[in-house]
């Protein structure tokens, strides 16, 4: 359970918003809130998770600062949700990571990226790194299968244990049933609400980005970001049939169902994130948690370099630059998947936790 | 220095920057008029009280992406009578009623924003469409389309004086940055709101007891364009004392505290005053006549204050409460919590409770469940206080807004004293809005008028302005 104050800051808005309920036409926090009469600490912690910080409650809000009542619904659950993922972090001991969070996340992307390579150089030596390898089986030369797959196995495997732990300590928090957190429905429900983003939408029309006008681009961003992650992973995946369901050894042709799904979803993870920086960047700071900016820009400056990498990797994989970039991204990509539990990543664990409950809470 | 705005006379002057004046601003802007605002309040709260609305009560004839159902002219004509009891000007009020049919499709076209009908909290569905987010959603959508149609609008600037040649507008007195400027334009329109933050102008018609009241809205409506207009030999409409005042939690802001601070309980409670004794009817009728009486009842209590006493039986069946409530395990505690007299207070809820007949509870309708034997009764939904804990809000009176105004036409032209229509003045919202409503309220009726005769004043001064 994150620490006192901000939850009681929390408690305090919720109190006064369900008095005055304007804003139930904006998300699902609003309809969720008028559920309840007063906030014990887990039910603000399930709203702030729900919230997915659009801003429009803030500018249509009568009583926000400087009205004495001072109410910023979405930096405070901004706050909160900060707190959750430090709080709930597994192993414990990890949780400082999330403190200077940008600072962390650029130091191990560094270090890893850069043993990845130096790996290589130091085990098969420069020529096999700055050499032109082509046909099937070319990445391998320069890093073989079987490591490729242990490096991010291990490190995948390591974050979605993570994640899984989190998720039952908040959904325990929040006051949930175990078994509701796998009901078809409400899963069904929250994982279309989630993948269309509809909270994004605000009542419809946008967020209020970057200021109290509505826009669809931080959605659209965020969106583009979302699932040219989903298509990276889809290319993965595939790829992984190929090789061991039939044997096909990539590289693939460009026209090939993973390099067109890890194409797509290459550019998807460098425009979504470049355009969520401009956003951010433009922003107003007032309904933000302008503490935990870095751990946001890290975040999506680790998929800019990771969609950077990959791309450039398809680009000139037929050139002496292949070695090279296969290391770095491989490294990169580590890095993404090791630092995803104590980064902004953990968002869509709880935001998608939040989303299910709501979801079951709706069909009451 | 003046504002370089002050310098260039303008087409239109707006005094006001609420609903009203918006709706005048942006029709003479579309009309080809140059248009000057001048609002008092700075940039974070400016719109008057039309921050704090959340709907708008227009006439439609079938349900829409925004009401649930037909609210045809004669069901609205119908309301009005109802609530204003005949105290209304009936000529003004249905061109208002016939007018506000395209309201709220004006309003999308300026870009504001509804939401679908949700709640249904307020029973207000069918009759009214709510604004995504409220009024303060609302006023930001005005702004950002004033602004896009080249309306100059000047934050933090008070009209102090009108300056008038007989029924003539010749220059507005405006205090800005500490100074005063004469600010001329060939017409002006006065969407000022009324006087509920003027304190001492609502002794003249309250007396002192009026110190006691809070002030739901701006404290920005003191009433100034207004006092100087009839200074000037403006002809009054309504009387002081007229006004929307609800109970409220007696907790809230002195201004502001907006929609929040409703106390919803009545009808569930004993209400008792400082002495412990029972004053009125609770169960009388169900929101929102309840709602807009007790703010007048609780004026005429001893320090125009009083306390609605629950049991636990009745939480949660009322919307929550922005202030928790006062909690004891005996209605003794409780009392002395809130400063009641104790004893009496025992008394009366055990005389209450002594009263109250078997029936059927239902807390959605009247119920008939009633008292006998009780002066004053209690008609519906009453129930034996006796589950600890029990819970007490203390309650003031709320004034939202004022309804003494200025006596206008249906072309929202100010009447003179000589029983002439002003030249080049008009008037639109609360300021004249007492033409309408003599007393009385029925939710979302104050912004169509203020959009009803804020676009007639709108096109009216600027047609005049032009000729």
């Amino acid at each position: 359970m994150p620490a006192t104050e901000t939850l009681e800051e929390a408690k305090r808005v919720m109190q006064i918003c369900n008095a005055c309920r304007y804003c139930e036409g904006y998300c699902a926090v609003f309809p969720a809130m008028n559920k309840r009469l007063t906030f014990s600490e887990g039910d603000v912690t399930y709203l702030a998770n729900l919230c997915h910080g659009c801003q429009g409650c803030y500018y249509a809000c009568q009583y926000a600062p400087p009205h004495e009542f001072a109410v910023n619904v979405p930096k405070v659950f901004a706050e909160l949700r900060a707190e959750t993922y430090r709080d709930y972090a597994w192993p414990g001991i990890f949780k400082g990571l999330f403190e200077g969070n940008a600072k962390w996340i650029a130091l191990i992307t560094a270090v890893l990226a850069v043993a990845v390579l130096a790996g290589v150089y130091l085990v098969q030596g420069a020529d096999v790194l700055g050499g032109v390898h082509t046909g099937p089986g070319a990445f391998y030369n320069v890093i073989p299968h079987n490591v490729i797959v242990y490096l991010a196995i291990v490190p995948f495997a390591f974050a979605g244990l993570a994640f899984l732990i989190g998720l039952l300590k908040f959904w325990r928090d929040i006051g949930a049933r175990p078994a509701d957190l796998v009901h078809p429905g409400a899963l069904a429900q929250a994982l279309k609400d989630a993948g269309q983003m509809k909270y994004m939408a605000g009542g419809g029309h946008g967020c209020n980005y970057p200021d109290d006008n509505f826009s669809m681009a931080r959605r659209h961003a965020h969106q583009m970001t979302m699932w040219g992650f989903m298509l990276c992973f889809a290319a993965t995946s595939v790829a992984t049939l190929y090789h061991y369901a039939f044997g096909w050894e990539a590289p693939y042709d460009y026209l090939s169902i993973p390099v067109i799904l890890g194409t797509l979803g290459g550019i998807g993870i460098v425009i979504g994130p470049v355009g969520l920086l401009m956003i951010k960047k433009k922003a107003d700071p007032a309904p933000q948690d302008t503490k935990r900016t870095g751990m946001d820009i890290a975040f999506l400056w680790l998929l800019i370099l990771t969609g950077v990498t990959g791309l450039a990797l398809l680009g000139l994989r037929e050139t002496s630059a292949m070695g090279t970039l296969l290391a770095v991204h491989l490294g990169i990509v580590l890095a993404m998947f090791a630092t995803f539990p104590y980064g902004k990543m953990v968002h869509a664990v709880y935001r998608l936790g939040a989303l299910i409950k709501f979801a079951h809470e709706r069909r009451e | 220095m003046p504002p370089k705005e002050f310098l260039q006379p303008h087409d239109v002057l707006v005094l006001g920057a609420g609903n009203a004046a918006m709706s005048a601003a942006l029709t003479a802007r579309a009309r080809g008029a140059s248009v000057l605002m001048i609002e008092s309040a700075n940039k974070d709260l400016r719109g008057g009280n039309s921050r704090h609305v959340r709907n708008i009560r227009y006439t439609h004839n079938a349900a829409t992406d925004y009401v649930t159902g037909r609210y045809d002219a004669d069901e609205y004509f119908k309301d009005l009578m109802r609530v204003t009891d005949g105290n209304t000007n009936e000529e003004l009020m249905r061109f208002m009623i016939d007018a506000s049919e395209d309201c709220a499709d004006w309003m999308l076209a300026q870009g504001i924003k509804f939401q679908p009908p949700l709640s249904g909290t307020l029973g207000l569905a069918r009759t009214n469409a709510f604004f995504l987010g409220g009024g303060r959603a609302m006023m930001n959508s005005y702004f950002k389309a004033a602004e896009k149609a080249g309306i100059d609008i000047v934050y933090e600037a008070e009209v102090e004086e009108m300056e008038l040649d007989g029924s003539t507008f010749k220059a507005a007195m405006v205090r800005h940055g500490g100074e005063l400027h004469r600010v001329e334009a060939r017409t002006v329109v006065l969407a000022s709101g009324g006087f509920e933050a003027n304190i001492e102008w609502l002794k003249e018609g309250w007396g002192e007891i009026a110190e006691n009241f809070l002030v739901r809205g701006s404290p920005m409506n003191t009433g100034k364009v207004l006092r100087s207009m009839l200074d000037n030999g403006a002809k009054p409409i309504g009387a002081p004392d007229q006004c929307h005042a609800v109970a409220i939690d007696g907790r809230a802001p002195k201004f502001d505290g907006g929609i929040s601070t409703r106390i919803d309980c009545v009808i569930f409670s004993a209400v008792v005053n400082k002495n412990g004794e029972r004053f009125y009817d609770e169960g009388e009728d169900i929101w929102p006549k309840r709602y807009a009486i007790w703010g007048r009842l609780v004026a005429k209590q001893p320090d125009q204050v009083a306390y609605a006493i629950i049991d636990s039986k009745s939480m949660g069946l009322f919307m929550p409460t922005v202030y928790a409530p006062f909690q004891a395990d005996t209605l003794g505690d409780l009392a002395e919590q809130l400063g009641v007299d104790a004893p009496t207070m025992e008394k009366t809820i055990a005389d209450f409770n002594a009263a109250v007949q078997p029936g059927e509870f239902n807390a959605t309708e009247p119920d008939g469940c009633h008292t006998e034997g009780l002066e004053p009764k209690k008609s519906n939904w009453a129930r034996k206080i006796d589950t600890p804990p029990y819970y007490g809000y203390p309650v003031k009176m709320g004034i939202t807004f004022t309804y003494l105004g200025l006596e206008v036409n249906k072309s929202a032209q100010v009447f003179m004293n000589d029983g002439k229509p002003a030249d080049n003045i008009w008037a639109a919202g609360e300021i004249m809005a007492g033409n309408i409503l003599g007393q009385g309220y029925a939710g979302g009726t104050g912004m169509a008028i203020g959009n009803v005769f804020g676009r007639i004043a709108g096109e009216e001064a600027a047609r005049h302005a032009r000729n």
